[in-house]
């Protein structure tokens, strides 16, 4: 395969499709259009599943339904509509079935605007809905990674029946860029042994999030705490970049971790020995690796482009072993790399 | 007399359909859910459609309605059962989808899914309980409670000025093109629910015949929350509910009768 110019949305929605999408729900919201767009088409085309809802709300339910059967399903949105997918993500977390939720965040709260923004952090990695659980939490931070992620969001909700949100900035969906998209896989026609397809020749199936019982409940929680820390255990993802040596380190994920990239840089060339931890889970967070790291150097600097979510996981990984500092812009404003050079300068003043 | 009476003369006349699980269902005494199930179980037994059927509950007093009955099945969240029914039929035409609702779920909190599902023509078949209140919760206003009605969160009765007029689903549904069979049945004596009956099979086979979204609404009793014995609450339902849903056929489109008088053709 060779390299296409792709904008992000449009490179999820078709390496979506190639990894055997059988059917999308969805509602249009800026800046997550065009991955719905790209589907409208393309999805007729190859005779699967398009629909455009009438609400995120209709949208997340009808994905419910479709991940009932066992099929690969998928819908996208944005902050705002994706705060109205909270209700269906807990009944499809709480049912112990496999989902791809893709959430292309904007500035906010409230209507906010439609730039870029990080501000859906603790939301998609609390819980994502009510309840007491986590969904595993992906972060692209360029068009190639985010078509990597959508393939991956679909094996690893496929193999621990769990739900995946793939959560990036508006940066990250609009930008064009040269990538690569996967080959075609054929649908998976196969359907697992929990799957809605009408109980002919075998028991019954149910799926189902309600437990009237606390003790039924608790027992259904700890199976998915047990779960989560299986999942934490081998599916914690990251990329560093030159923290062997590093007096400093940045942590930054998405736009803001791939311009931390270019801080590094900078940093380098003037003699400052930085390093960048870029979490491409949010959930698992790879609080050990940071954990191991703050015990090397001097301070550490958390990039978001808000006004300093993941900062409270750094600190939690971080546990006391070093200063953490926050540089964030918000409101749909990317940071320059300039603007991160000068906060690291900042914290070695106060840190020497 | 009797003692002419040989067992080989013995015929099953009633029995539990196949499509029902033994188990025993939460239900108050009295109210009406029980029969409009056994009507629904009956109905997909005549048809021979157990195994190729999901059910989706919806939240309310039916929650557990997928454990009563001997099919896959799911619950869906709070008037959400046509978008998640939707998302079913949509990767399975070939299955029956049904879903069994009540009005809080259906006319309130999720007037929007079952609006539009019928908008879409969504070829799902849905038994809608209007009992004029919301059980699960112990009784509180419903949309569809009548003006007058007290209840737990309309004690001094359901005033206009306060809460507008009870809504009529069956009428509203039937006036989108995509409605194929939009009816109201009553369940308060015999002959009604007769044609209840019949009208359950005739929307199981308009979704055989993929002619569309069908709706069969039934006027049911809630004498626990409405205060009434099971007799009374059959009255109720005569009295007080009939003149504002008037029991009726509101759309059959094109295909329909044909399917009423000659069978399911093909499933298609």
């Amino acid at each position: 395969m060779t390299k296409q110019l792709l904008k992000g949305n449009v490179a999820i929605a078709e390496a979506a499709v190639r990894a055997g999408l059988e059917a999308y729900f969805g509602y249009p919201i800026t800046p997550q259009t065009e991955l719905l767009e790209h589907l409208s088409a393309r999805m007729p085309e190859l005779g699967r599943v398009f629909l455009q809802a009438e609400s995120e709300v209709a949208a997340i339910n009808m994905l419910y339904g479709a991940l009932s059967t066992g099929a690969r399903a998928m819908t996208s949105s944005s902050s705002p509509g994706f705060s109205l997918m909270q209700e269906g993500l807990s009944y499809i977390a709480a049912s112990d079935i496999p989902g791809v939720v893709v959430d292309v965040m904007r500035g906010g709260p409230g209507l906010g605007n439609i730039l870029p923004s990080q501000g859906d952090y603790f939301q998609v990695t609390r819980s994502a809905g009510h309840g007491d659980y986590r969904p595993i939490v992906l972060a692209p931070a360029s068009v190639q990674e985010a078509i990597d992620f959508t393939v991956l969001a679909f094996d690893l909700a496929e193999q621990y029946r769990h739900l995946v949100i793939i959560a990036l900035d508006g940066l990250i969906g609009q930008m064009m860029e040269p990538a690569e998209l996967p080959p075609m896989r054929d649908i998976n026609t196969h359907r697992p042994d929990w799957a809605l397809t009408g109980a002919e020749g075998r028991p019954k199936r149910m799926i189902s999030s309600l437990y009237l019982q606390a003790e039924a409940q608790e027992a259904v929680n700890r199976r998915t705490q047990a779960r989560l820390k299986i999942i934490s255990e081998n599916e914690t993802r990251w990329i560093e970049y030159m923290t062997d040596d590093a007096d400093y380190l940045l942590v930054g994920y998405g736009s803001a971790g791939r311009i931390a990239y270019s801080a590094v840089q900078s940093a380098r060339r003037d003699g400052l020995k930085v390093g960048l931890l870029r979490p491409q889970t949010l959930w698992p967070f790879p609080s050990e690796r940071l954990h191991e790291l703050a015990g090397q150097v001097r301070g550490c600097l958390v990039v978001e482009m808000n006004a300093g979510q993941m900062l409270d996981d750094v600190r939690l990984a971080v546990n006391g072993r070093v200063a953490v500092d926050f540089f964030g812009r918000m409101g749909g404003i990317v940071p320059m790399p300039d603007e991160i050079l000068g906060a690291i300068q900042q914290m070695q003043h106060e840190r020497i | 007399m009797t003692a002419d009476i040989k067992c080989d003369d013995m015929t099953i006349t009633y029995q539990r359909p196949d499509a029902f699980t033994d188990a025993h269902t939460h239900y108050c005494p009295g109210c009406t859910h029980g029969v409009a199930h056994r009507l629904l179980a009956e109905a997909l037994d005549e048809l021979n459609l157990r195994e190729k059927t999901i059910l989706v509950a919806p939240v309310g007093c039916a929650v557990f309605i997928a454990d009563y009955f001997e099919l896959d099945g799911c619950i869906a969240a709070h008037g959400r059962a046509p978008a998640m029914a939707t998302g079913i039929k949509r990767v399975q035409p070939d299955k029956v989808v049904v879903t069994y609702q009540g009005d809080g779920d259906l006319a309130s909190i999720g007037a929007a899914e079952v609006m539009h599902a019928a908008v879409r023509g969504e070829n799902i078949t849905i038994v809608f309980i209007n009992n004029a209140i919301y059980g699960m919760t112990g009784g509180q206003m419903a949309p569809t409670s009548i003006i007058g009605q007290k209840t737990t969160s309309s004690p001094q009765g359901r005033s206009v000025v306060q809460s507008g007029h009870p809504i009529q689903m069956s009428e509203l549904l039937a006036g989108l093109a995509g409605s194929a069979y939009v009816v109201r049945r009553s369940l308060h004596d015999a002959a009604n629910i007769r044609k209840a009956k019949k009208a359950i099979l005739t929307a199981l086979k308009v979704q055989q015949a993929g002619l569309g979204f069908s709706l069969v609404e039934l006027l049911s009793t809630c004498p626990t929350n409405w205060g009434l014995s099971p007799m009374d609450s059959l009255a109720w339902v005569k009295t007080h509910m009939l003149p504002i849903y008037p029991v009726g056929d509101f759309k059959v489109a094109d295909g329909v009768k044909e399917v009423m008088r000659d069978g399911v053709r093909s499933n298609s």
